[in-house]
């Protein structure tokens, strides 16, 4: 178990320097960091001097030790478009993000599962049929799409909720939260659906056809000639062991629905990190682009590495045969 | 004559698949004696497995029983409805499949699975029924119950993992346990071990016990009467020394002879020429004609019903014909 | 035993052709025209293929070239809106642009740099899978934890970072066709991973065969004896992944084009068209984004429904 976890650990450094090397190699060599700083009619030798003050002649394996060392620290550099440490930018806009994702996550989760559930157990009714016409809808829809009908509907024609922006939030040290006032979830519901949306039908999918799999097992079979009730081999026996893949799938999709929202919140103006990072590549500010790879896949990381945790945890079996090495 | 344990009458089983309804099981009928095991046997397809699943409930769409009557210690069960029928079985009857490896919910303990028996067909309590499964783990012979009770399946041996199954398939005291080729997955050691225990319970606690299988040996080991199946009907049923010793039917000769044994060293064993038809061809008449060395005209045309010869009964226009004038 | 090897790769051969006319003569199309939904999908697939294709004979103008535009067109609703014009049948925008003649237009660009990244993922994935399975060893190590790692992370982060990448090296001033270029690697680059592991996948399977073995006895270029079973063993699983990819990019594209990132404005997709239309939704001239947005849906649905049905076709298993 020990050995599995270490393991796992080292391949995710592994991934990590990986993207550091991709992130620092975008930082170096796209677009030269001098211009970026200077004006146009800097002269020569002052550009020298910058150069040197930000260590760009020293020889690149030193370079990229400095960027990863800084980047542990969470020092990014300097954004070019607003001329503050990147790492302060995210901080100011990972809340937002976090709370968006958590949101949807916890939406499509609900939803995916219990419409997954009964789709599989009520195959031929009409709901079902509906639950699949809507999911295939749901993953051809592009989010942007979805989030500019939303918009249409709820907020120009209805006018119930808030067209963009995360309402009023609370601060709680450095920490902005939407989740305490009314203007604040008001504004979450639109991008939590519009984000969750494609998770919610991948995990009805995936639970729908899981869920008939085992169904259609031995252990299910004998259940049933044991005369459990039927509620009792649906929802015990069949659901438990349709929710291990679903798990793992539903954690490793969060990191993807951290990454989606950059349209989400282009969609909604949600002042996360999303919308920065796609400000930042229209406006080639590359350290918040370096910056958001690195910390998105970190987050990547980790939750691979969480899930796989997991999910020993869940799957006897497994924990016997990573701790007895096969 | 007191009611057997199991009455099957005339059963029939279909499936319907795209091109045709198949018939699976056609006019299937037999007894079973409180206390007495009887033998399923027959080559794959040929309805042993779909008859034990017919009896408990378990033929899942597209299949149908449709025809036929099943009756349970006297209860007609073969249509009550889903809810009443699915306290029947687990309770009344005990089922053991061929896998003991599938059988299990991998992500369960065992003793939860056993505990989560007995309290859906029982009024007992979680530690009283927690006691009941460590007792039954003993009976069926697994050492240390009381510390095996809190393991995974994955823990266990295949032949170990049975013997859960079969503790699961008594839990309740059925009267009657089906057993669908409960060795077949196992290891040749085990399995002599397997049979003898479902023997033994089914003397000590009086339950009738239905062994599906296709070893001959098996049956001659353990069995009070054998039923030969041969394309979804009953070629012949009787006592299991009659049926050894001196099978009627030729599809059962041919089985019958298909056992080696020790003594008849001077005979050679007997293969049975082609192969069972398919469902979807079975042919006209006699099911079994296109492989009978006997086959006449009549076997061609008319499908022979069971007639007593003895203590058998045998489906066979050979005998259809001796038995009518023995009659007159 | 060069006889049996010949007379061996004839057969295996023979039950490859054998297997895609079986494939075509019963099951694939028997369950084509069981599905009245498979069905339609493919017609408006074709419909809007055809459609791209004679945008420029199809449309009353075209749509980007400002000498045709006439500011007092702007804002027209629908034709059969109260305050609908012909020719314009699905009203104008802001610059008196036709929005049926731009979608057509749009539709082209939008289908070009799908068809173009879905080829170019193809390329390399089964490049990149070829060579992994076959090589093996430390390169099949690196390029499988390298598609390990690329496919948990979302296409659109892979093609945005692409595109910054570009821009940032060639500057802002990119032209239209520089930027349909850099788009197509951008989703070339980012969706290769499924092509490469169902390519490894059978060049495995095949490596392991006596025919291999034997033909190497012989002295017989194994890797070519190889392409020609595994390529077409791997066909099904390779067109139903192609079907699937080529609904992704151009949602990719579509999506990289509303951000900004993508097509211009002077030479628009329907993503393009959508950022666009979605500026006047306010003002409630709706028809500059609806319709961009349904024949965006209409045909990512379509071929996600052909993708689809192409899948439980060719996998008898699902049936």
């Amino acid at each position: 178990m020990l050995a599995f976890t270490l393991r796992r650990a080292i391949q995710a450094i592994g991934v990590m320097i990986a993207v550091g090397i991709i992130a620092f190699a975008m930082f170096r060599f796209a677009g030269d960091p001098v211009s970026q700083i200077v004006s146009i009619d800097t002269p020569a030798a002052e550009r020298e001097a910058v150069r040197k003050s930000l260590g760009l002649d020293d020889p690149v394996l030193i370079q990229f030790a400095r960027y990863f060392a800084n980047a542990a620290q969470f020092k990014f550099g300097v954004s070019y478009q607003f001329r503050q440490p990147v790492s302060t930018l995210l901080a100011e806009r990972l809340p937002a993000t976090l709370e968006l994702a958590i949101c949807a996550t916890i939406f499509a989760m609900v939803f995916g599962i219990l419409m997954g559930v009964y789709a599989a157990l009520r195959r031929d009714s009409f709901l079902a049929k509906l639950c699949q016409a809507v999911s295939l809808i749901g993953i051809s829809l592009p989010t942007f799409l979805i989030g500019i009908l939303l918009i249409y509907l709820f907020a120009v024609t209805l006018g119930w909720l808030p067209s963009f922006g995360r309402g009023e939030v609370v601060r709680i040290g450095w920490w902005t939260t939407g989740l305490l006032t009314v203007s604040g979830l008001k504004a979450l519901i639109m991008p939590s659906i519009t984000l969750g949306l494609f998770q919610m039908t991948l995990i009805m999918r995936l639970v729908r056809a899981e869920m008939l799999e085992v169904l259609r097992t031995d252990y299910i079979r004998f259940a049933r000639a044991r005369g459990l009730t039927t509620r009792a081999i649906h929802f015990g026996h069949a659901l438990k062991n349709t929710l291990v893949p679903v798990i793992t799938v539903a954690g490793l999709q969060f990191g993807s629905v951290i990454a989606f929202s950059i349209i989400t919140e282009s969609v909604f103006q949600w002042p996360g990190m999303g919308l920065m990072f796609v400000q930042a590549v229209q406006n080639v500010d590359i350290p918040i682009m370096a910056a958001y790879l690195l910390m998105v896949s970190l987050i990547f990381v980790t939750i691979n590495l969480v899930v796989d945790i997991l999910y020993t945890i869940v799957d006897p079996r497994l924990r016997a045969t990573i701790s007895r090495p096969a | 004559m007191t009611v057997p344990v199991l009455s099957v009458r005339d059963l029939k089983v279909e499936f319907a698949t795209r091109r045709a309804t198949l018939r699976a099981i056609d006019g299937v009928s037999f007894d079973i004696a409180k206390g007495e095991v009887l033998g399923v046997v027959g080559e794959s397809g040929a309805g042993k497995s779909v008859t034990g699943l017919a009896v408990i409930g378990l033929i899942d769409p597209p299949g149908r029983i449709s025809g036929g009557e099943i009756h349970l210690s006297g209860m007609r069960i073969d249509h009550l409805p889903p809810e009443e029928l699915r306290r029947v079985r687990g309770k009344r009857i005990g089922m053991i499949f061929q896998d003991p490896l599938t059988s299990l919910n991998p992500l369960y303990r065992i003793g939860d699975q056993i505990v989560e028996t007995i309290r859906t067909h029982t009024n007992l309590s979680e530690s009283a029924a927690r006691k009941r499964a460590i007792d039954l783990l003993a009976e069926v012979g697994i050492p240390a119950p009381d510390k095996r009770v809190d393991g995974y399946p994955h823990e266990f041996s295949g032949g170990m993992r049975q013997r859960v199954v079969i503790a699961l398939a008594i839990c309740a005291e059925p009267e009657l346990i089906i057993a669908d080729e409960p060795t077949t997955a196992l290891d040749v050691s085990v399995q002599a071990q397997i049979i003898t225990l479902i023997k033994r319970l089914g003397r000590d606690h009086g339950t009738a016990v239905m062994l599906v299988t296709h070893d001959m040996g098996v049956i001659a080991e353990t069995c009070d009467r054998v039923a030969v199946m041969y394309s979804g009907r009953i070629a012949e049923i009787g006592p299991v020394q009659d049926v050894v010793r001196n099978p009627l039917h030729p599809y059962a000769k041919g089985l019958m002879g298909a056992i080696p044994t020790l003594a008849g060293e001077d005979k050679r064993l007997v293969q049975i020429p082609g192969s069972m038809p398919r469902l979807s061809a079975i042919p006209p008449g006699c099911p079994f004609n296109p492989r009978c060395a006997f086959a006449f005209d009549r076997c061609r045309i008319e499908r022979p019903e069971p007639t007593r010869q003895g203590a058998q009964a045998v489906a066979c226009h050979l005998y259809d014909h001796a038995a009518k004038e023995s009659a007159a | 035993m060069s006889d049996a090897v010949v007379q061996q790769q004839t057969e295996t051969a023979h039950a490859g052709a054998g297997w895609i006319r079986r494939a075509i003569d019963s099951d694939l199309f028997y369950s084509f025209r069981r599905s009245k939904l498979t069905m339609l999908a493919a017609a408006v697939t074709v419909l809007f293929f055809l459609l791209a294709i004679f945008a420029s004979a199809l449309a009353v103008q075209n749509p980007f070239d400002p000498a045709q535009l006439q500011l007092m067109n702007s804002r027209i609703s629908p034709l059969w809106t109260a305050d609908g014009q012909s020719p314009f049948l699905l009203g104008t925008d802001e610059q008196g642009r036709d929005v049926f003649s731009a979608i057509l237009y749009g539709l082209r660009i939008s289908l070009i740099v799908g068809v173009l990244g879905m080829l170019l993922a193809g390329a390399i994935g089964i490049a990149l899978g070829l060579i992994a399975g076959y090589v093996g060893g430390a390169v099949d190590a690196v390029i499988m934890r390298i598609a390990d790692v690329q496919i948990t992370f979302p296409a659109i982060l892979i093609a945005l970072i692409v595109n910054g990448v570009a821009k940032s090296l060639f500057g802002n001033r990119l032209d239209a066709v520089s930027m349909l270029a850099v788009l197509v690697v951008a989703i070339g680059l980012s969706s290769w991973v499924q092509y490469a592991r169902t390519v490894r996948g059978s060049v495995m399977v095949e490596k392991n065969k006596d025919y291999v073995a034997a033909a190497q006895l012989i002295g017989l270029p194994a890797p070519k004896i190889m392409l020609r079973h595994v390529l077409p063993n791997a066909m099904g699983p390779i067109l139903v992944i192609a079907t699937i990819n080529l609904a992704l990019a151009i949602i990719t594209e579509a999506t990289l084009s509303f951000l900004g990132s993508g097509m211009p404005d002077t030479m628009p997709s329907l993503g393009t068209l959508i950022r666009i239309g979605n500026n006047y939704l306010f003002a409630g001239e709706w028809w500059i984004v609806a319709f961009p947005g349904i024949a965006l849906a209409g045909l990512i649905l379509s071929i996600n429904l052909l993708g689809d049905w192409l899948r439980d076709a060719l996998n008898p298993k699902l049936r």
